[in-house]
């Protein structure tokens, strides 16, 4: 019984500190060894300090174009845009959607069944319509981020309390100032909560479009890499991928709690 | 739409005039507008599509299909085959694949959020691998995948197996973490070894958070199927989306987007039904 902790007093943190850092240097120990040792030839797997080797060498020498920050600059511009043009057109949509039925019964159906597509699938699309450089990764970021920002403002709309909606129509408020000054802030914590989730898509969804048709960007850069058989520059890049996620995550996830304290519970 | 049902309750409780004046049959009533309404939409966008492409001419056919474009080509790959096969054989070879990463990812992913669930110690080591992992997408496994093993089949149930690995390991830790400590403390007291702990408290009980897991990663299996066959495949639905593409064929895009699209809502069902099953006390 003493293995599962479960259901006494968890162990002392000092001790899973210490596992846990055991399991750091077993894991990219191992890795190492193994990437030394020669069973694996490096070019199947380089080892952890090549792969760090590798983006320290990329930050300055261009490969594919530009370097390892040129390339995580294009991507992010492309990021902002589609995110941005996402949440520009989902969260008032979904708003005015939780406001008026008829427009919720109107989109509904439609956007249920465009939902079932992966946004990855849009790349022919997005590629045919708006090219390769900056419109088509655009259309296909949109594509992930958008049902995320219409979802939560739909139902944060529908979690605003009606007597206040109404209580603003009894005061002379039109259409748009309700939308603006009762919906939106009574439904801000679940729009950020969705915001949140979106990002994460949207990044997920422009590293895919970057790997299919694209000429600069991370996934451009990874894809290139994995034609060139150079695994520790596509570890390389796939690090950076993951830094910049957590770093959006993680700054999404402090916007979350601050809206939550100011503007009350989901 | 999800959660109308929620927010609807929430309405009601919250003083909605609306909510409250509706009985029954203001219920019915109102369902049977929206399923009206909701058909009168579709058959209007239908409308819209054709006046767009074929009526009006507007959108031309190198930009979107016709809707009889749209339906010769459903023809042309379901009987002559188009990229290598017909419409059945690219779908089950992509579902297959699907299916297969799945299962790997369920058997590894599971076991191993159970692991990190009942254990702290276990959670401890394994946690920085794991930290590590986590945060890339599981689409930037992708070129790491074709480096490794090529464009074959092997590479795609990697891929997915990264996609759907992680969701699992995080909700079935969620749901063992959730799991009501009186249960396990009532069990223990009436000497449940840890087998049967395991078996009869914690499972059932994190089985709802296991589901959950389940359905995210089948999405992500498919999101990542299609990414890695645009990417590089021989066969299967992204190899059709990529052929199609490249012969600027928009009709057999939209065919091949509609087959990934109910591919994806049909095996969610399948998920949902077997949730359903597995867990009649949940509804």
């Amino acid at each position: 019984m003493a293995f599962m902790t479960l259901a006494g007093p968890p162990p002392p943190p000092r001790q899973l500190m210490l596992l846990s850092a055991a399991g750091a240097v077993l894991f990219f120990g191992l890795w190492q060894a193994i990437a030394v040792s020669g069973a694996v030839s490096a070019e199947t797997l380089p080892s952890p300090v090549a792969v760090l080797e590798t983006a320290w060498r990329l930050s300055a020498a261009p490969f594919a174009g530009h370097t390892l920050f040129g390339h995580l600059l294009a991507s992010l511009g492309r990021f902002g845009m589609g995110f941005g043009l996402a949440a520009l057109v989902g969260i008032p949509l979904g708003l005015a959607m939780g406001r008026w039925r008829l427009l919720d019964d109107i989109v509904s159906p439609i956007f249920e069944a465009l939902r079932f597509v992966a946004p990855l699938a849009w790349v022919p699309f997005a590629a045919l319509w708006f090219g390769t450089g900056i419109g088509g990764p655009v259309m296909v970021i949109f594509a992930g981020a958008f049902p995320p920002c219409l979802i939560n403002a739909y139902r944060g709309a529908k979690l605003v309390e009606v007597r206040l909606v109404e209580a603003a129509q009894t005061l002379g408020a039109g259409g748009l100032r309700i939308m603006a000054e009762v919906l939106l802030p009574g439904a801000l914590p679940s729009i950020v909560a969705g915001l949140r989730v979106s990002a994460g898509l949207a990044w997920q969804s422009l590293i895919g479009a970057e790997l299919i048709v694209a000429s600069a960007g991370i996934g451009y850069m990874m894809v290139q890499a994995q034609s060139n058989l150079s695994p520790a520059i596509v570890m390389a890049g796939m690090l950076a991928v993951g830094v910049v996620g957590l770093t959006l995550d993680v700054a999404l996830r402090r916007a979350e709690r601050a809206v939550k304290a100011r503007w009350g519970q989901a | 739409m999800q959660g109308l049902q929620q927010a609807e309750g929430a309405r009601a409780t919250a003083g909605g005039t609306r909510a409250r004046r509706a009985g029954a049959a203001g219920r019915r009533v109102r369902a049977n507008r929206r399923l009206a309404i909701g058909l009168a939409s579709l058959a209007g966008t239908f409308v819209l599509w054709w006046l767009l492409t074929a009526g009006t001419g507007i959108v031309g056919p190198t930009r979107f299909p016709a809707p009889a474009e749209f339906w010769a080509a459903f023809l042309q790959i379901a009987s002559e085959g188009y990229a290598g096969g017909t419409l059945w054989m690219q779908a089950w070879y992509s579902t297959r694949l699907v299916i297969l990463g799945f299962l790997v990812a369920i058997a590894t992913g599971v076991p191993l959020g159970l692991l990190m669930g009942v254990s702290h110690r276990a959670e401890a080591v394994l946690n920085p691998a794991f930290l590590l992992v986590r945060p890339i997408p599981p689409l930037a496994w992708i070129p790491l995948a074709i480096v490794w093993l090529g464009l074959g089949d092997a590479a795609k149930i990697l891929v997915i197996w990264f996609a759907a690995f992680v969701p699992s390991v995080i909700n079935t830790w969620t749901g063992v973490r959730g799991v009501d400590r009186t249960l396990i403390a009532a069990a223990r007291v009436h000497g449940a070894g840890p087998w049967r702990l395991l078996w009869e408290v914690i499972i059932p009980g994190s089985l709802p958070m296991i589901f959950t897991g389940l359905r995210l990663s089948l999405q992500a299996s498919w999101t990542t199927l299609v990414a890695a066959e645009l990417v590089g495949a021989f066969f299967g639905l992204g190899r059709v989306l990529d052929t199609a593409y490249r012969d600027i064929n928009p009709p057999m895009i939209t065919v091949a987007m509609l087959t990934v699209g109910i591919l994806g809502a049909a095996t969610t069902r399948l998920v949902a039904e077997a949730e359903r099953r597995l867990i009649p006390w949940r509804s």
